[in-house]
């Protein structure tokens, strides 16, 4: 039998605890400054999200684009800048793993446990930090684009409502990312992830070149890919071409909604998921 | 109690801290100590028995327990990638001050540990000691009525550590409740009320410094003869406890001795009754060390290696970063029936 007791003095008042929503609200803001301060001691950090989409629209542009042709006609780099923001915003989710697994192989881990926080801030400050990010990561896509000709076709509203479509799906991976964050034995392992799934899920899809040269079984995997999706939703928002909407698959049809709905199902799944992996974690 | 896959890293430790007092828990590596901590503040959930802090369970009132402590563990826990300041406002936020307090409380405890020129650097820049300074301040953020130590000074130059034990001294004035844990017994000796010496997850001995000093019967008895004597381990024997050692060509007898009042007389007595000229006698007290080192079977070199060699193995049962603190516990348990009797005997020495 263990006995052990710590007595306070009389007179003392802890803070008051807040509503539980401010609360948690708190939390997160606090956390995501906390990783925002992170990206600004490192800026080179961030070189995926700044450096990498103006590098890769470019190379992409110039080497590529004048040998792919667009079925049914339509410019290469109206084409393609759905997919480069989907490549972008995709691998950079990458960096909620590392960041994760980070956090819990260092000590700092502990102290928030012993705080009264809400201690699923630690996550969703993370996500809330990555998005902000991303968010940046979008603007200079989009800067990029228009460098290099990129024109949208469609109005103000539809053009932006194409950005979210594919910031809310990179939102819905970081979950899947921090699965993985909280799961890696160190966070040069979580960093694989980035190599092992996002490069090959965005490189197979109709992100880059249109799906029609691959094999068979390729397309399939493609046409059905939550990425392609996203892809082909954002260039029917944003009034490019969309070779795709030949492709007689459902989500393919209707990539919107398929967009949407893939991205409420990994958020379902893997959201939860994560809580119940940081829970795990820092159980003993 | 407590374990960590098959090592029992904590069984039958029973203590209390009155408020507005330091308890010094005490031990080698791998005693127990940071699995205590790490069950009062929440960090680990028992596998049984109880825990109070503050009025608030451990396990039924975490959130409670955690909005009445502060905690400065072993390794660092604070953002390499922050300032001074920015650590401890972040504390603070997450600790529901509310931003403009947790500021000014910030820049009150960085000028109290002299940290105000170095508060808003980065903190890969703080020396060891500085660190430590910031965790001890980081853990008064909300001026907790509870503290909890880890090992505050392990690793410390002495100036650093003189300073940290001023600032655990100025704690008692506003009436906190300080646990410290520590391997030093000088630490334990200067700024502990009373001590708790644990080893092998189990309470070896409590009370305060002159309490243990008094109850361990390590004293020690050294006797130097005019000249080598056949009949001077006879006549000392009865007055001894255990074997009396015989040095230097017999002219030095050395003996552990159970009690110490009027013992040198007694020992001269029977010396002169035996016809043996005596040069010089000493009676040594037991100092802290002393009543440890006999309490705890002297094992702490052989603790340490076996607690890099099992490190594996328990950073697996645990599954976490701080696999040095679970490793050492898994070689408390390593050693475990290799000492047994050595501890039972220093048990009952305590005890009687």
């Amino acid at each position: 039998m263990t006995t052990t007791t710590l007595i306070p003095p009389v007179g003392f008042s802890p803070p008051r605890s807040k509503g539980a929503l401010v609360g948690r609200v708190a939390d997160v803001w606090a956390m995501t400054r906390r990783n925002l301060v992170h990206i600004s001691r490192e800026p080179m950090q961030l070189s995926d999200v700044t450096l990498q989409p103006v590098l890769f629209t470019i190379l992409f542009v110039y080497i590529f684009g004048g040998a792919i042709p667009i079925p049914g006609g339509g410019s290469y780099v109206d084409y393609l800048l759905a997919g480069m923001l989907a490549l972008n915003l995709v691998t950079s989710t990458m960096g909620t793993a590392v960041g994760l697994s980070t956090d819990l192989h260092e000590g700092m881990i502990d102290r928030f446990r012993a705080l009264p926080m809400w201690r699923s801030a630690v996550l969703v400050g993370r996500s809330m930090a990555d998005l902000l990010t991303s968010c940046l990561c979008a603007l200079i896509v989009g800067i990029t684009g228009l460098a290099v000709g990129w024109r949208p076709g469609a109005n103000y509203i539809s053009i932006v409502g194409g950005f979210l479509l594919v910031l809310f799906f990179a939102y819905a991976l970081t979950w899947i990312a921090a699965c993985v964050g909280l799961n890696s034995k160190s966070p040069e392992s979580a960093a694989s992830f980035g190599f092992i799934v996002l490069f090959p899920m965005t490189f197979v899809s109709n992100a880059l070149v249109p799906t029609a040269h691959m094999p068979g079984w390729m397309q399939a995997i493609a046409n059905w890919n939550p990425v392609s999706a996203v892809v082909a939703g954002t260039r029917v928002l944003w009034g490019n071409p969309n070779p795709s909407g030949r492709i007689q698959v459902w989500p393919m049809q209707h990539p919107v909604w398929a967009a949407l709905i893939w991205s409420v199902v990994l958020l379902a799944i893997f959201a939860p998921l994560a809580a119940h992996f940081f829970k795990r974690r820092t159980t003993e | 109690m407590k374990r960590y896959g098959s090592t029992q890293a904590l069984c039958g430790v029973d203590f209390s801290v009155p408020a507005g007092t330091i308890l010094g828990l005490l031990g080698p590596n791998g005693a127990g100590k940071t699995t205590a901590v790490r069950i009062l503040t929440t960090l680990a959930v028992p596998d049984a028995g109880r825990g109070t802090v503050a009025g608030f369970d451990v396990v039924r009132q975490p959130g409670e327990v955690r909005r009445h402590i502060g905690v400065a563990a072993q390794d660092a826990t604070l953002d390499p990638l922050l300032t001074g300041r920015q650590n401890l406002v972040l504390v603070g936020e997450l600790s529901d001050m509310g931003r403009a307090a947790a500021r000014a409380r910030a820049s009150e405890l960085l000028a109290q540990f002299e940290l105000t020129d170095a508060a808003d650097r980065v903190l890969k820049g703080y020396s060891g000691g500085m660190r430590r300074r910031l965790d001890l301040a980081a853990s008064m953020m909300t001026r907790p009525p509870v503290l909890f130590l880890d090992e505050p000074t392990t690793g410390l130059d002495p100036t650093s550590r003189s300073r940290v034990w001023d600032a655990i001294r100025d704690l008692l004035g506003d009436g906190v409740t300080v646990l410290l844990t520590t391997q030093y017994l000088d630490e334990a000796d200067a700024l502990a009320h009373r001590i708790v010496v644990v080893d092998h997850g189990r309470v070896i001995a409590d009370g305060t410094p002159l309490e243990l000093k008094e109850a361990s019967r390590s004293a020690h008895l050294e006797v130097t003869l005019s000249e080598p004597n056949a009949g001077a381990v006879g006549a000392i024997a009865p007055l001894v406890a255990g074997k009396v050692h015989v040095l230097d060509d017999g002219r030095r007898l050395s003996a552990g001795v159970d009690a110490s009042t009027g013992l040198a007389t007694a020992v001269v007595r029977a010396l002169d009754a035996a016809g043996v000229l005596v040069d010089n006698i000493e009676v040594r007290q037991p100092s802290l060390d002393d009543v440890f080192f006999s309490l705890t079977g002297g094992h702490i070199v052989e603790e340490v290696t076996d607690g890099e060699a099992d490190a594996d193995g328990v950073s697996r049962a645990d599954g976490r970063a701080s696999g040095a603190d679970g490793s050492a516990d898994g070689a408390a348990a390593g050693t475990y029936s290799g000492n047994g009797h050595k501890q039972a005997e220093s048990m009952e020495g305590v005890r009687s």
